[in-house]
């Protein structure tokens, strides 16, 4: 049986399933945006990330897998300087939405990561009841040139915490390209080389610092092989990201928003192509879903079971999750439709096409 | 002194009676008041402690335009009101 955690516009689904049987068994935070969820193999606690629309951004946790939740600290910036360098910084110093949850390493329980709109990274080292904003990042002078990718402000989307060296994170933004620390955030380098952005004037395409990766994803067997679908295509990095080689757009399309990868298959990923940056819609109103498992050299275009007739769904950044066998997907737009794949893609099968606008699909475990 | 009531839309997250405490600026009153529910700030105000976007201060009948300062001088018999502000969604 897996559980899969459905963040959307109007609350938190559980969803329960097996091979073909899946079902909607709870609904937490009725009405209320839910952004972000987490469920941390460590101690099993579950942690979701609201955005209410009168009161800001609220982090609840449940220890009990969702029976009861309590509301424990949300990241917030400390108070934006009057004077030196970022007092004029155009940037509020206020949490909009919280859009990346990560735990920490395995011996670091109580250690948690969030990433933030603005593009603010947190860390908690006590399992949420305080969190502190990482200077080093939101400091370092490059920041001012990050912009918005579709919201006001720059954010973090991806956060990824190195299997093998928890002092080893890597961060993708909207749009401020690809950044790694190699000691737990002391220290913080771009990592975006190869990345090109056609948004940007042609002299500045190769600008590491105002990429915009959409989504990040690590192989979690071969950490050193990493995913992005970019604004601007797919690219995979063979060696933790200091070089970014561009994957030929596979038919039907290479711009998306989503990414996952095999857990344990270096060469397999998958992604939810739309047709393109001005128009966000499945080609030809057919929704796919594509496989590489030749590392980006060739891809299978996987439809059964999804929508192949005036469908206009659409995946977002964290609408596309997969277990740890890479066996099991689930796949979410923003117009409410949600699916799973027992059959890594082959076939699909719909939980529900009524659910409201999905934010993020993660399974538990 | 000064009341510092708020709506059922706030207390059905964090419950906070309605509050008696003394004149001063509105800020301090907000303050002061909300020292019974700590955690209620966290939905009146932002992260720089200015009045939430979404939310509405009332002074006596009169709603608070300036969202920052806060600096309104109260005095004895005042009441404040603090409600969700109309917003889509």
């Amino acid at each position: 049986m897996h559980t899969l955690m459905v963040a959307t516009r109007k609350g938190l689904f559980v969803v329960e399933g097996l091979g073909a049987h899946w079902a909607i068994v709870a609904h937490h935070f009725k009405g209320e945006p839910v952004t972000q969820v987490l469920a941390d193999p460590r101690d099993g606690c579950w942690y979701a990330a609201l955005r209410m629309g009168h009161f800001g951004v609220k982090l609840r946790k449940s220890s009990d897998q969702g029976t009861n939740w309590q509301e424990i600290a949300a990241p917030a910036f400390p108070t934006k300087p009057a004077e030196g360098p970022w007092a004029d910084d155009a940037t509020p110093w206020n949490v909009d939405l919280l859009w990346s949850l990560a735990a920490g390493g395995p011996h670091e329980r109580g250690n948690l990561w969030a990433g933030c709109i603005p593009a603010g990274l947190f860390k908690s080292e006590d399992s949420g009841a305080s969190w502190a904003l990482n200077t080093p990042l939101w400091e370092q002078p490059g920041r001012k040139a990050w912009f918005g990718g579709g919201y006001d402000h720059a954010g973090i989307h991806s956060i990824l915490v190195d299997p093998r060296d928890a002092q080893h994170v890597t961060l993708a933004i909207s749009c401020g390209g690809i950044w790694q620390t190699q000691d737990g955030g002391t220290t913080w380098k771009l990592t975006a080389r190869g990345m090109k952005a056609d948004y940007l004037p042609a002299d500045s395409a190769d600008d590491e610092n105002t990429q915009d990766p959409h989504s990040l994803v690590q192989c979690a067997a071969r950490p050193e092989v990493l995913w992005v679908q970019h604004h601007c295509g797919i690219y995979r990095s063979v060696d933790g990201g200091l070089q970014w080689d561009s994957v030929v757009a596979p038919a039907p399309s290479g711009f998306g928003f989503a990414v996952a990868c095999d857990p344990n298959n270096p060469e397999r990923a998958w992604f939810v192509p739309a047709q393109a940056d001005a128009c966000r819609i499945p080609v030809d109103g057919q929704m796919v879903v594509t496989r590489t498992d030749d590392g980006g050299a060739s891809f299978d275009v996987l439809g059964a079971g999804l929508p192949q007739s005036h469908a206009y769904h659409l995946a977002y950044r964290h609408g596309l999750d997969v277990t740890a066998d890479g066996q099991t997907l689930a796949l979410a737009s923003t117009t409410g439709g949600l699916w799973v794949s027992a059959n890594a893609g082959e076939r699909w099968q719909c939980v529900s096409n009524d659910l409201p606008p999905l934010a993020a699909v993660k399974f538990v475990g | 002194m000064v009341t510092v009531e708020f709506a059922a839309s706030l207390r059905r997250h964090v419950d906070c009676a309605a509050q008696t405490v003394a004149p001063g600026t509105l800020r301090e009153a907000l303050e002061a008041a909300l020292k019974a529910a700590p955690g209620l700030a966290q939905y009146v105000f932002d992260d720089q402690r200015a009045v939430r976007k979404h939310v509405a201060v009332f002074i006596n009948k009169q709603m608070l335009h300036d969202r920052v300062h806060l600096n309104q001088v109260l005095v004895a018999g005042d009441r404040i009101l603090v409600v969700q502000a109309l917003t889509g969604g």
